[in-house]
């Protein structure tokens, strides 16, 4: 599950490149997804776990998790659901 | 997983002793008979889990009770338990965030249309304090106005004041989990004891409310010690034993425990319905990364009758679909609600 930037104050973000893991929260090696070695279990984590950490600038977010969905909002960047 | 199936029990066995003293009588296995359960070789374990399935549909029905649980104050914790990213005392990366009241009817409402009879309210907190517990009193009102379904909690520890307002509210069952045996709860807590978790068990119980006191497994305590746990629970005597298994989370102390292996985790699965035949055995959280699909199927013909859908307090469970199809496909038919208040 990718998941996509739904609103905030800059949505236009949508699309834009990862910077960083939203697991891990350390650099991801670009592309729209982690990729590299450090990252591919942190790939496998975010299909059973929302990111914890902005892929635009690594702030940790409040994540709130119900039964059926999710949501994890970054101060800057706004607000990510499934 | 290959397994040759040797459902047969052979007398004198621990697998024998099983079938007439748990399944015939319905006494469950003291704590060095369920050793003996949790050190099954691989070929018995078909044979534990086909007798713990037969227990489970005997003293309990085929049914299986399905819940869902949501955090209404996530992260922050003051309390150190090794397993838990909400500990504020941890670098997990878990943040504080506490949910509004109309998103946690909304939630209500999705999981009650999932076929669920219970939704369990948790907050990530030692005990409540006032402002929490006014919190609680006005969702559970609004909850109850909106949608039926059974009300439980999990606030941590109480005061007997607490206990009884929580009752006069009318919530229905409380969670207040063990988690590991008294021998083993040291190593994994040292902000609060055991006793203090057993005192508001017991509080919980003499109020008339549902107990339901969990446990989780996989953290490095030894078999003898898991046997411990169930055996520490059965004499409680809980309505519910939610039933974890490690998920190791980043920046815990348990963080590189490992996951445990999923042979052991059907093992206790099997060796906890011995112990408690009438109890609801629940799957809770971790089952996804311990037990995978097969797994959890059969744990689910192996004693388990009660399942948590859709997602847990931090992490994701499998699409609420999955398993509620899971169900059909066993023929295990989802308990209707019945409000018992
Ligand atoms: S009391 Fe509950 S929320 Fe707090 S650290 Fe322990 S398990 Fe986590
Ligand atoms: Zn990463
Ligand atoms: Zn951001």
């Amino acid at each position: 599950m990718i998941p996509n930037r739904s609103s905030g104050p800059t949505g236009s973000t949508t699309g834009s490149a990862a910077m960083f893991c939203g697991h891990c929260g350390v650099p991801s090696d670009g592309g729209d997804s982690p990729a590299s070695d450090v990252h591919h279990r942190c790939g496998e984590r975010l299909a059973m776990e929302p990111p914890r950490y902005c892929a635009a600038c690594r702030r940790r977010m409040k994540v709130q998790v119900t039964p059926l969905g999710w949501t994890a909002e970054c101060s800057r960047h706004g607000v990510l659901a499934p | 997983m290959t397994m040759q199936p040797d459902l047969e029990a052979n007398p004198g066995t621990i697998l024998e002793t099983a079938r007439t003293q748990v399944l015939e009588q319905g006494i469950g296995l003291s704590e060095s008979q369920l050793v003996e359960i949790l050190r099954l070789p691989d070929r018995d374990l078909p044979a534990a889990l086909q007798i713990a399935h037969e227990v489970r549909l005997r003293h309990c029905g085929e049914d299986v009770e399905v819940e869902g649980i949501i955090s209404i104050k996530t992260g922050g914790c003051p309390e150190d338990c090794h397993f838990c990213s909400q500990s504020g005392l941890f670098d997990s990366p878990v943040r504080g965030v506490w949910l509004d009241i109309p998103e946690l009817v909304k939630a209500a409402k999705e999981t009650a249309a999932t076929g669920a009879t219970e939704f369990c309210i948790v907050a990530a907190v030692r005990g409540p304090d006032i402002k929490l517990m006014n919190q609680i009193k006005f969702a559970i009102d609004r909850i109850n106005e909106a949608v039926d379904i059974n009300i439980a909690c999990s606030l941590g520890m109480l005061t007997q004041r607490q206990v009884d307002q929580l009752a006069a509210w009318g919530v229905h069952r409380y969670n207040h989990n063990l988690e590991t045996a008294r021998s083993y709860f040291p190593e994994v807590v040292t902000t609060h004891s055991y006793e203090e978790r057993l005192d508001t068990c017991n509080m919980v119980k003499a109020a008339g409310m549902e107990l339901c006191c969990g446990a989780l497994i996989g953290m490095g305590e030894s078999l003898e010690q898991r046997a411990e746990l169930a055996a520490q629970l059965a004499a409680l005597e809980p309505h519910e034993v939610p039933l974890n298994f490690l998920n190791p989370r980043p920046g815990t102390p348990l963080e590189n425990q490992g996951i445990m292996d999923g042979k052991d985790a059907l093992r206790a699965i099997a060796a906890f319905r011995l112990a408690m035949p009438r109890t609801v055995l629940r799957y809770a959280g971790g089952r996804e990364l311990t037990l995978g699909d097969l797994g959890t199927r059969q744990g689910l013909r192996g004693g388990i009758n009660a399942i948590i859908v859709g997602n847990y307090l931090t992490t994701l469970g499998r699409p609420a679909d999955a398993d509620l199809n899971l169900l059909v496909e066993l023929n295990m038919p989802i308990k209707e609600l019945q409000k018992t208040l």
